[in-house]
């Protein structure tokens, strides 16, 4: 657990980057910072790891406060991966990720080992061990600096916007490995990201910061979506929160009719395998119409409903992890169950399941 | 021509020896120097303008003009070879402060940052991740450097210690162009083979500088 109390940082010139912060990250689970630039998340990011003193107030890791540590010995033991990898540019790949390994006196043959280990594990071909970064894409050479990171297998990582200098397609692959990585490893990980939905899509709590260096709110990203403590974070999390927000109710509690319920003059083509294929309908005729996406029990309402809405026929087709129909539901459907989970929710109901992939 | 380099050949590689050691020994100097000004320059930011301005200065005294007030400001004698030593190393410095401070300034902040949160201790850091990436812009610095140096020693022989610069002044006062052209090729020479020693060094040492294009 990393404890920051009463952390402030006003920099030489009096600008204060950071104000009175209190706040908990839970071991083993990603906290994110977000806010607009010039909000102190990477102030207080870079507090963590001492590259930056507070001028006021102590952070503790595990409930020792890194102040009376040695700096260089701290780091070590905190992984580091920034925007554009900072990776070295004279060192080969596999000598890069082995960095720390080499700083704490590992063995080289050792060492060399453990870093063709971690390219595996972050998905980089073994043929790139021995070239330069200059080499490699922006994805692979961030790639490289997660496993450097992860080298000396430390219990705490530090992530300053990992991801945001690699394009959208590369940067939803990268989020998609990270967090499997991360379920595999149960890191305790601080996060900073100025894109809400990277820090909804990866954190289990997330911490909006705003302009002056304060907490506008501390929380899940379902809290986020669904109770924004003020304007600014209503402002912050986005004009289509209440959709996205449908990313944390789990498709799998649906009451999807079977497949028998389907109106007279509507069908689903399938193939030899029984996987569906397409709409029938007497209504287009002797065209079939593409089924434009269906869903299965793991997905979310956000996805379901997503279905129903682009569905020719008006309802959304759930299918089994072979691709065969299971059952549908309508657009209309969706909203009442969504209605009945919400307001028992607000009875008190306590919190629901917070499904793990949000595959949309 | 040939018989020329014959019957002088002793003389011709006595002042060959002498015009070698009298550049290159100020090389190893000037570099000596040059490192820890460079890298004050760039660990305090407020001495970079100061010393570069300096330095810049100091390149701009006339040659001729600082091999003959050198022996009245450190006391040795006007033909010693030691005055155009001291005064190429001066040179040197000159020059390669200013590569090695902006070497080290070229080093990439993201990459020397990450260094440290890594846990690279400042001298560590030092040696293991910004000399290594400077390596390239300062041995471009130390190029220009050398060759310049090897080009001024001939001006020494108007003060009596020039290395090949002696038979420039032989040719001119027996109006014979054999010494000159002679001792032309050879400081050619040398100033070539001086500058490709350099690149090679270059390429064996910083292999990672010529693999820029992506693949």
């Amino acid at each position: 657990m990393i404890t920051f109390e009463a952390v402030s940082k006003v920099f030489p010139g009096g600008t204060t980057a950071v104000a009175n912060l209190d706040l908990e990250l839970p071991t083993g689970k990603i906290t994110c910072f977000v806010g607009p630039s010039g909000c102190g998340k990477t102030t207080s990011l870079r507090m963590i790891n001492r590259m930056i003193e507070p001028s006021s107030g102590r952070i503790l890791v595990d409930g020792e406060p890194i102040a009376d540590q040695d700096a260089a010995e701290l780091r070590r033991r905190m992984g580091y991966v920034i925007q554009h990898a900072g990776l070295f540019p004279h060192r080969t790949i596999v000598d890069n990720i082995a960095t720390v390994p080499f700083l704490v006196g590992t063995g080289k043959k050792q060492a060399r080992a453990r870093a063709a280990e971690l390219m595996e594990r972050v998905g980089l071909p073994e043929n790139l061990a021995k070239r330069y970064p200059a080499q490699l894409s922006g994805g692979q050479q961030q790639r490289v600096g997660v496993a450097r990171a992860l080298a000396a297998d430390p219990p705490v990582m530090l992530m300053d916007e990992p991801f945001s200098a690699v394009d959208p397609i590369v940067r939803a692959q990268l989020q998609q490995e990270f967090l499997r990585l991360q379920s595999d490893l149960g890191k305790t990980i601080a996060f900073v990201t100025h894109d809400i939905d990277e820090a909804i899509k990866l954190g289990d709590m997330v911490a909006v910061f705003r302009q002056g260096g304060h907490i506008a709110q501390f929380g899940t990203p379902q809290e986020l979506l669904e109770d924004p403590a003020d304007d600014f974070v209503t402002d912050f999390v986005g004009r289509d929160r209440g959709f996205r927000s449908l990313s944390f109710d789990p498709a799998k509690d649906l009451p999807v009719r079977p497949m028998s319920s389907l109106p007279d003059g509507i069908s689903v083509a399938v193939d030899d395998d029984g996987r569906a294929l397409a709409w029938n309908s007497v209504a287009f005729g002797s065209r079939t119409r593409p089924l434009g996406g269906t869903f299965r029990a793991t997905d979310t309402l956000r996805q379901a409903t997503d279905v129903a809405i682009s569905s020719p026929v008006g309802l959304a087709l759930e299918v089994d992890d072979a691709g065969r129909p299971v059952g549908v539901i309508s657009h209309a459907e969706i909203a009442e169950h969504l209605a009945a989970v919400r307001s028992a929710a607000s009875a008190g109901a306590g919190s629901r399941p917070v499904p793990e992939d949000d595959s949309t | 021509m040939i018989e020329y380099v014959r019957n002088n050949f002793e003389l011709i590689l006595a002042a060959f020896g002498q015009h070698i050691a009298l550049a290159l020994i100020p090389v190893v100097i000037g570099v000596i120097v040059a490192l820890p000004l460079g890298y004050l320059a760039v660990r305090r930011e407020w001495l970079y303008q100061p010393i570069v301005t300096i330095t810049g200065v100091l390149y701009s005294i006339p040659s001729l003009a600082l091999f003959v007030v050198l022996p009245l400001i450190i006391g040795t004698k006007v033909l010693s070879p030691l005055n155009i030593i001291v005064a190429l190393a001066i040179y040197t410095v000159a020059l390669l402060v200013r590569s090695v401070a902006d070497a080290l300034r070229s080093v990439d902040r993201n990459v020397t940052q990450a260094a440290t949160a890594m846990g690279y201790r400042p001298v560590k850091r030092l040696f293991g991740v910004d000399l290594p990436i400077a390596l390239p812009v300062m041995l471009a610095g130390l190029r220009v450097a050398t060759v310049s140096n090897i080009s001024l020693v001939s001006v020494g022989a108007i003060i009596g210690v020039g290395g090949l610069g002696a038979l420039f002044t032989r040719g001119l006062q027996l109006r014979f162009a054999e010494p000159i052209i002679v001792g032309i090729v050879l400081s050619v020479l040398l100033a070539a083979v001086c500058d490709s020693l350099i690149v090679l060094a270059q390429r064996y040492f910083t292999p990672w500088a010529r693999v820029g294009a992506r693949t």
